[in-house]
């Protein structure tokens, strides 16, 4: 019996250590990224939000700025590349949560229970598919498709709105958001199923009975019941978009010094930078190119990480609001 | 008198019939034209997936050969020639290593989170933690493994910086998982245990793990799935090397996902080649890996 006790709390205590894992985990992250980061922080300051210019200046000489060793002339702006980050993550989700939740209302409403099915696994299937093997495809297929048969005609057809007319580039901001959207999708779709699914029964058989038509019934009952979690999937796919890295490295074309005017305008994201620059970073002597590209990874945790507490708490809130209405009905 | 009041009273009936109807037709319209977007959303996201695979299944069919397990990869300034075999074992190595370290924190944290202390303090703190791990970018826990392990550490671009890097973006998912999984597993199972005078640990390990076991082990194969198309996490902590790993540590490792990668930007005709198999291998291991999940849970509904 005491052996057994013995056992018990070494269990236990084993546990608790393999789950606290996660606490230095992120102490390791966080601790890394500041220290790292600070340079930059102190050397370039509030010019790195507002500036576009990024300018290592590799053959400019050491010089020590505030305590802090970089070379003469190199100028850190970080701006293009959190405009290109936030605006191809809101393209995404312009084009990608009304196909997503037009997804989940056919899955969970009009779909039969057979086809829901299939249709399901291949949407989570989506889901589990490598984020380089969209950015390989998006090269292969999408980036042409659009330069040739669709960039053209939206430039001339659409040239009074704003952002469309303008020349049209191979890889870029349209290449970008369409791509993220596609990622992005499965998320959003199977996590909105879920909560209009468990919008209870008799609600809609009430509508039904009061002669609501099928899509009636959806947006007087279901939607309004399942709004919350929908949301929450909204910002998760947002979170998810705002971190992706090898999707856009592939088609964001890459941009530097510059702000993207028109839809089809080379970018470049925080992430798509950074998988690419470090190479060259370790080429300054300094070590202010990588404390700047540190810097940029820390305002991205930033982001992804207040999008994603803001998002589990919304779908956490969703789903138990609805399951207490099905206990109360 | 009564005369005029009756057909005013028709005439009033007929007209509002007419509107309720037309209204009725209008509804019904809104009705099957939504239906008909939905489908379109449907096909709007199925279009793209089923031509990805059919284009990659395609041509990684028509250019694979032996070669590609047979050689490893020769890369020069002029040409690329061989396989893929230091990539395919390099991706091996990296999901063995990096679920030897995942598996074990990740189902004993969930085993602590279900069993021990599910409504703890400790218990929430892990919880809260796990979901900010599992939203940090790819690319930044990449650095973050390059500037601790490879930098700080010492331990050069090798498969067990690679690795490690690959495990914490893991650990969070199997944690969840795992908990998830035990906590449907019913309370009287464990009370039935408990009345039988199991201790904890042994109704944890005969009762609760064995009745959870499906749902745990399709948690582990997802997340190996999701870990073996990753790269942004490999690119600075495992580098790349073209020959078979040797060493754990100060020895870079190839893998696939970097083929896809780098030799997808080379010019050379070859180069591409190799990029493509290596999609059409990384597509054929995570779709094979989520049919085995999906069939694991059909074989758990069974029961």
């Amino acid at each position: 019996m005491r052996q057994s006790k013995k056992a018990d709390a070494l269990l236990r205590y084993t546990a608790a250590v393999c789950g606290g894992t996660s606490l230095i985990f992120i102490f390791l992250i966080l601790g890394t990224t500041l220290v790292y980061g600070f340079p930059s922080i102190v050397v370039n300051g509030l010019k790195f939000l507002t500036s576009i210019t990024w300018n290592p200046a590799l053959s400019g000489s050491l010089i020590t700025v505030h305590g802090f060793k970089t070379l003469s002339g190199a100028h850190y702006g970080g701006l293009v590349f959190i405009t290109g980050t936030l605006v191809s993550s809101a393209l995404a989700i312009i084009i990608g949560a009304p196909t997503a939740i037009g997804v989940a209302i056919f899955l969970s409403e009009f779909s039969p229970k057979s086809l829901s099915t299939i249709i399901s696994i291949l949407v989570e299937l989506t889901a589990g598919i490598p984020s380089i093997i969209f950015g390989y495809w998006g090269l292969l297929v999408l980036v042409p498709f659009l330069l040739y048969n669709i960039e053209p005609s939206l430039s001339q057809k659409l040239w009074f709105l704003p952002f469309f007319h303008g020349q049209v580039y191979s890889s870029g901001l349209f290449a970008s958001g369409i791509i993220l959207a596609l990622m992005i999708i499965p998320i959003i779709a199977a996590i909105s199923r879920d909560a209009m699914r468990q919008v209870p029964l008799e609600q809609r058989e009430g509508a039904k009975a009061l002669g609501l038509t099928h899509w009636e019934v959806v947006k007087s009952i279901v939607l309004p019941n399942a709004k919350m979690a929908i949301a929450g999937s909204i910002l998760l796919g947002l979170g998810r978009a705002l971190g992706e890295t090898m999707a856009v490295v592939l088609v964001s074309g890459s941009a530097i010094n510059t702000l993207p005017h028109t839809a089809y305008a080379p970018i470049n994201t925080i992430a798509a930078f950074m998988a690419q620059s470090m190479d060259s970073a370790f080429t300054d002597p300094s070590g202010m190119y990588v404390s700047a590209l540190v810097e940029l990874a820390l305002i991205l945790l930033l982001i992804t990480t207040a999008t994603n507490i803001l998002a589990r708490l919304l779908v956490r809130e969703g789903f138990i609001s609805s399951s207490e209405k099905v206990v109360r009905v | 008198m009564s005369e005029t009041v009756e057909a005013l009273w028709q005439d009033d009936f007929s007209y509002r019939r007419k509107r309720i109807q037309a209204r009725l037709l209008r509804r019904r319209w809104i009705d099957r034209v939504i239906k008909v977007l939905t489908v379109l959303a449907v096909i709007a996201l199925l279009y793209p997936l089923i031509d990805m695979i059919l284009m990659f299944a395609y041509k990684g069919a028509t250019l694979i050969s032996t070669t590609i397990f047979t050689q490893v990869t020769a890369l020069n300034s002029a040409t690329v020639t061989g396989g893929l075999q230091n990539a395919i074992s390099g991706t091996l190595l990296l999901i063995a290593l990096s679920s030897a370290i995942s598996v074990p924190l990740g189902v004993m944290g969930g085993i602590y989170l279900a069993e021990f202390s599910p409504r703890g303090r400790l218990s929430g703190l892990i919880r809260f933690v796990a979901d900010i791990l599992a939203a940090v970018p790819s690319i930044v826990l990449g650095y973050a493994g390059l500037l601790f392990l490879v930098l700080y550490l010492g331990w050069g671009f090798s498969a067990l910086a690679g690795a490690l890097t690959l495990s914490v973006f893991m650990f969070p998912y199997i944690l969840r998982t795992t908990e998830l999984s035990l906590k449907n597993v019913p309370q009287s199972y464990r009370e039935a245990a408990m009345a039988l005078g199991s201790s904890k640990t042994n109704m944890i390990s005969r009762v609760t793990l064995r009745a959870a076991l499906p749902g745990i082990s399709t948690g582990i194969i997802l997340s190996t799935s999701i870990a073996s198309g990753e790269t942004a996490q490999l690119l600075y902590t495992a580098g790349y090397s073209g020959f078979n790993p040797t060493a754990l540590l100060h020895s870079p490792v190839g893998y696939l996902t970097y083929v896809v990668y780098v030799f997808s930007q080379l010019s050379f005709p070859t180069s591409q080649n190799l990029a493509l198999v290596a999609s059409f291998l990384l597509l054929a291991f995570v779709i094979s890996l989520n049919v085995a999940a999906r069939l694991l849970v059909r074989r758990m509904a069974k029961g």
